[in-house]
């Protein structure tokens, strides 16, 4: 991780990334592929107790640290959810935990994707985001204080 | 195509359907999820907002005229659903806000003053929670137990175990669905009845996909309690019935305390009204009284025959297109069914399905559908369901067919 690796940079790299798409189709077909280059979680984690509740299919998310920054690894067994899961790891972890509590998330609008954000939506986006920045705001030892509902 | 309609009428009843000129994601609405709610025609729109603008006032004992006319709204739709039902009296309909809160009101009130400890409630395997989780709640505070009666591969129940359960338990109650909402399996609940019946048991009969698709006669069909949902058959939803015999309504206490359930009340204290008012307690959901007036309305000029009848040559022609489709397989194949057609693909998560069938406009329900014991059963996590309505077509089945190949290729 170099110094100018923000959530913020890496958040613009994806949108430049899904602007290629003008089709729902094809833009879904390259979150499925997003999801296929997930490493999934190690054999302990794949348990109802990391498993994030409120999926219509099932997503499991294992935190962990590098120095001082969070990292993240997850699986999902729904292909569209598993690719949501990839793009939520690739722009969160490997960065400092206050910077994930803190973080707006603005790209998801941007690609159209804000609608999986609405607590409503069987897929559970929301929940695996509130889920991640509360594994980040008590790495950072801050309790609860980060958790921003998407 | 129809031996019930002709082209003409079927177009004619999807007139009356506002929502279904409606586009999703830019292509035109096919709605398949018609088990989970139907749609409404204009005309019970039409009578709610006629009812709010000219009628509105509260029901009862209320000696103006606007009370008085909402008063004839609202138990004037008892009397039908009396009829429809075949019910002995009028005094036999209790309305709810569902059949899952029918159901509770059962447990809450005949249950929790007829079952003990040692006590057996048989359930169907394939029930809908809403069928399961308030005997289990009430078993929690009872302690009586809840055997299962297992379904077979082809989403049937298996008879033979049920008949041996009945021998070896005498239940005091079979609690079961008269079609399955997951599998659109349609149970033989008279025979399961009168086998109930010989045994001593008292069955309760969830009707919330039977009533709106098939003529359902709770005399001929013989059971003692029976619920369902205004708006699985073209009504509002908030409003349900429950029927059950006089004589155990009669002796049921009441569950909700206030409004029109009472005869006086002092602090010394209370004597309860009259069933069905007596389980009725706080204001009706009158509006949507005058809704469901319309709904019979639409449901008696089309003729529930004839709504049967359409849906199931919707059924084989679905069980027909999705059938021949490589890597998918129906689970629901009991030769009596309802026009639900629940189906998994090979290789693919329902949820998946869903999404991709959203955005080509096709809505159908992809997940466990409210019965988790009946797809543990299948060892599936969910399904997809397309549930049908006698305003659905064969193009939109079709549509649905061609849209599983389609996502297929992407997914799988």
């Amino acid at each position: 991780m170099t110094a100018i690796d923000t959530i913020s940079q890496r958040e613009a790299e994806v949108v430049e990334e899904f602007a290629l798409f003008d089709e729902w189709l094809d833009k879904y077909e390259h979150i499925i592929e997003l999801g296929k280059s997930l490493s999934g979680v190690d054999p302990e984690f794949r348990t109802d107790h990391w498993k994030v509740k409120g999926c219509q299919s099932q997503v499991w998310l294992q935190p962990g640290t590098e120095g001082d920054l969070v990292v993240f690894k997850a699986d999902s067994d729904a292909a569209i959810t598993k690719g949501l899961v990839a793009l939520m790891v690739r722009v969160l972890s490997g960065q400092p935990a206050e910077a994930i509590a803190r973080a707006p998330l603005g790209f998801l609008e941007s690609i159209g994707l804000r609608e999986h954000l609405s607590p409503t939506r069987a897929n559970g986006l929301a929940s695996m985001v509130k889920q991640m920045k509360l594994y980040a705001a008590a790495m950072s030892g801050r309790g609860n204080e980060g958790g921003q509902d998407g | 195509m129809s031996a019930v309609f002709s082209e003409a009428e079927i177009a004619e009843i999807r007139g009356r359907f506002p929502i279904l000129s409606r586009q999703v994601h830019g292509k035109p609405l096919v709605y398949l999820d018609n088990a989970a709610s139907s749609q409404v025609p204009s005309s019970v729109i039409d009578a709610m907002s006629d009812f709010e603008r000219n009628h509105r006032a509260n029901v009862h004992r209320g000696v103006h005229k606007l009370s008085q006319e909402a008063t004839e709204v609202h138990e004037g739709v008892r009397d039908r659903v009396a009829s429809l039902l075949g019910a002995a009296c009028r005094e036999e309909i209790v309305f709810a806000r569902g059949a899952t809160e029918a159901i509770n009101l059962v447990a809450c009130t005949w249950g929790a003053t007829n079952l003990r400890p040692d006590s057996v409630v048989l359930v169907g395997e394939l029930e809908h929670h809403a069928n399961l989780v308030p005997w289990q709640i009430l078993s929690s505070r009872i302690g009586f137990r809840i055997e299962k009666i297992p379904a077979l591969d082809d989403a049937s129940l298996d008879q033979a175990a049920y008949r041996a359960l009945l021998e070896r338990h005498h239940p005091a109650l079979v609690a079961v669905q008269h079609v399955s909402n997951a599998f659109g399996t349609v149970h033989p609940v008279a025979d399961m009845a009168s086998a109930a019946h010989a045994h001593g048991a008292l069955i309760l009969v969830d009707g919330a996909q039977s009533v709106p698709h098939r003529s359902v006669d709770v005399r001929a069909l013989d059971c003692d309690f029976l619920a369902f949902s205004a708006h699985k058959m073209h009504g509002p939803t908030g409003l349900g019935v429950l029927w059950a015999r006089k004589e155990l309504l009669d002796a049921m206490p009441p569950w909700q305390g206030g409004g029109d359930m009472i005869d006086k009340v002092s602090f010394s204290g209370t004597t309860f009204h009259e069933p069905p008012w007596r389980f009725e307690a706080g204001t009706p959901h009158y509006v949507a009284a005058a809704g469901l007036h319309a709904a019979l309305d639409f449901l008696e000029e089309i003729g529930i025959g004839r709504v049967h009848a359409r849906e199931q040559e919707l059924l084989a022609h679905a069980h027909e297109v999705l059938g021949a489709i490589p890597g998918l397989r129906i689970l629901g194949t009991a030769p009596d069914k309802e026009g639900v057609v629940s189906f998994v693909l090979d290789g693919i998560h329902h949820y998946d399905a869903g999404m991709f069938l959203d955005q080509m406009g096709i809505a159908v329900r992809t997940g466990h559908h409210c019965a988790q014991p009946a797809m543990e059963r299948f060892g599936v996590t969910g399904t997809i369901r397309a549930s049908f309505s006698v305003f659905t077509t064969e193009e939109e089945i079709d549509r649905l067919a061609a849209g599983v190949v389609r996502l297929q290729r992407v997914l799988a």
